[in-house]
């Protein structure tokens, strides 16, 4: 029951993050661009043009375009791309493979790293090799992501030749329609430069939040007293500490959604890798508001829908949280 | 309590503290004076020719004396447009974080003092705007605003634009900071004593549990100020920022980034490496104070 009462509290507030977010959309449709004008362009009448307003709804009370916004925004209809004349959604939803896969590829690379590296840090914190991590870290976190995608393409790409460094590759499509470049040794290939570089902003952050979580852990009464009790070292450490170290850096991971899909625009522009980011800029230079409130709208639901799992699991597997609302 | 002088000690006893404070002063220097200092001016049309685009730097084959770092592809002295650029950049940097300051310190210093349902409210307002993730407003609020105005327009506003969207997008790191320490010092005997005496909560506020808050805003304005510049930098890099006739490093890198491939490498290569020694000697700096005025203060917990 509790766990009901929870999960209803959190669905109320991601709602009301959704319409907050489709306020700004609309808003935005609003505002900007004339759809008449990239609908019949200047050769239409002035009378013409007032009853082809009548008839869209264009002079209707705001509140009632709102409603009629959010009736299509919920079927799936956030209007037509003026530039590829389909509808936005669609266009959104054919380059988001390419952009999830991106983002699994760069998870996958920081996590096995930053998880042993962390551990280590905080475990042997004077070794040299501490000491070369932490300096690499910081400076890790002073080199902006679109030099480092600049520099492996410049390195990698031209120089040395040894990876593709523009594109997708060749991709295969799997049958509910989704082209996975993860099939194809090409697209593995094409794959490596640009998840390296978006693993490579993330990779100290989660290093120094790892090490500083484990640090913290390790003073703690539990895991001195598992190691009183006579536990052989490695248990305490990776059973006992590690798992309590998780904790946190599951929150800050999911907190961090936001910042990793701005990410994904800067990689996405370097290698010009075929995803929604990339789609997203190309759409801001085109005027193409429909695409632009589609890319809001549609990050803004992965970010609610992340937060809300992240905030869910937390609570899962925390013994010392409990679920707001219940009662003891 | 440190003392400026304890402070400035051990500051001369770290070598890595010193290094970059020494690179952040040139830094600031060659920003500052640059209209006296850089070989030409980027902004006066006058000075540039075409004619002179795409020079390598004065060391190389083709080298001209004029251009030590080589020229961009309308003939601008790279070195010179660094000397500008630098001085962009540091503003926005440095404008942003005296916004994210202003209200950061207003706003924790209100909800710490007040406490009760303010203090909720900003506080969860501050998590919701933190876990959206700045880059990400801004990278949306500017698309729209350069989708809404004139390319003209934009090109004006675009350093007001900047500072505004980095400072109000990041004001809850300050807030944060300010509530907790004021809870801490709340219930001392100093703020008993100013309330018995009947001065009134905006003048304890401000006059006297203010000073005892603003070690860790110290701190944290440092790393900000590093923040805010890579912020600038990402969104001058999409196009997002600073138009290409009033340049900061971010928007030299993304004119020049077309021509690395193509062996004109000079154009991003240097503002690039300005723009990590900037970032990187404020990160140091920000973490060597940290470690000093504030051991608790961790990076990454927020």
């Amino acid at each position: 029951m509790h766990i009901l009462a929870f999960l209803i509290r959190r669905a109320v507030q991601a709602v009301i993050v959704m319409f907050v977010i489709s306020l700004i959309g609309f808003s935005i449709q609003d505002n900007l661009g004339d759809p008449l004008r990239e609908l019949v362009g200047q050769s239409v009448s002035e009378a013409e043009r007032q009853e082809l307003r009548d008839q869209l709804g264009l002079n209707d009370p705001f509140l009632t375009q709102y409603i009629r916004f959010l009736g299509n925004a919920v079927q799936g209809d956030l209007g037509t791309s003026y530039f590829f004349k389909r509808p936005a959604l669609d266009v959104i939803m054919d380059k988001f493979p390419a952009t999830f896969e991106l983002v699994i590829g760069a998870v996958v690379i920081f996590l096995s790293l930053s998880i042993p590296a962390g551990i280590y840090c905080a475990i042997h914190r004077n070794s040299w090799i501490t000491r070369i991590i932490m300096t690499g870290s910081i400076i890790g976190i002073s080199v902006p992501v679109f030099l480092t995608a600049i520099f492996m393409v410049w390195l990698f790409g031209v120089e040395l030749g040894w990876l593709p460094a523009f594109g997708r590759g060749d991709t295969v499509t799997l049958p509910w329609g989704w082209d996975t470049g993860f099939l194809t040794l090409d697209g593995l290939k094409h794959l490596i430069l640009p998840s390296v570089t978006l693993s490579s902003i993330m990779l100290p952050l989660f290093i120094r939040l790892i090490r500083a979580e484990m640090m913290e852990t390790m003073g703690t009464d539990y895991v001195r007293f598992a190691r009183a009790k006579g536990l052989r070292t490695a248990r305490v450490r990776y059973v006992h500490a590690f798992r309590n170290t998780l904790l946190p850096v599951v929150t800050v991971g999911g907190l961090m959604i936001g910042t990793l899909i701005a990410y994904t625009i800067l990689t996405e522009t370097v290698f010009q890798w075929p995803g929604m980011g990339f789609l997203f800029l190309e759409a801001v230079n085109r005027t193409d508001t429909p695409l632009i409130i589609a890319y809001i709208i549609v990050v803004g639901l992965i970010f609610v829908v992340v937060n809300t799992i992240v905030d869910f699991v937390y609570t899962l597997i925390n013994p010392m949280v409990k679920l707001p609302g219940a009662k003891s | 309590m440190i003392t400026w002088r304890s402070l400035f000690k051990r500051f001369l006893s770290d070598p890595v503290a010193i290094g970059a404070g020494i690179v952040l002063l040139l830094l600031v220097l060659m920003a500052v004076f640059a209209p006296l200092l850089a070989p030409q001016n980027p902004y006066d049309l006058m000075q540039i020719d075409i004619m002179d685009s795409e020079l390598p730097p004065s060391w190389k084959d083709d080298g001209d004396a004029r251009f030590l770092l080589g020229t961009d592809a309308q003939g601008r002295g790279v070195l010179s447009t660094i000397m500008y650029g630098t001085g962009i950049s540091l503003l926005i940097g440095i404008g942003a974080v005296v916004v994210q300051a202003i209200l950061g310190v207003t706003l924790g210093l209100i909800a710490g003092y007040k406490g009760g349902w303010i203090d909720a409210f900003l506080m969860r307002l501050a998590d919701i705007q933190m876990s959206l993730s700045t880059l990400m407003i801004a990278i949306i609020v500017l698309a729209i605003f350069q989708a809404a105005f004139d390319a003209n327009v934009y090109a004006d506003y675009a350093i007001v634009m900047l500072i505004v969207i980095i400072g109000v997008a990041e004001w809850p790191k300050f807030a944060r900071t300010v509530r907790s320490s004021v809870l801490g010092e709340k219930n001392k005997e100093y703020v008993d004593a100013a309330r018995v005496i009947g001065l009134p909560a905006r003048k304890v506020m401000w006059g006297h549990i203010l000073p005892n808050t603003l070690t860790p805003v110290l701190v944290i304005s440092t790393i900000q100020v590093a923040e805010a510049i890579m912020t600038e930098a990402a969104l001058s890099f999409l196009g997002l920022g600073m138009p290409v006739d009033r340049p900061s490093l971010g928007s030299l890198i993304r004119s020049g980034f077309e021509f690395v491939f193509s062996g004109q490498y000079w154009i991003t290569l240097y503002p690039a490496l300005v723009l990590i020694a900037l970032v990187l000697a404020l990160n140091l700096l920000g973490d060597w104070m940290r470690d000093v005025l504030n051991p608790k203060l961790r990076r990454g917990d927020d």
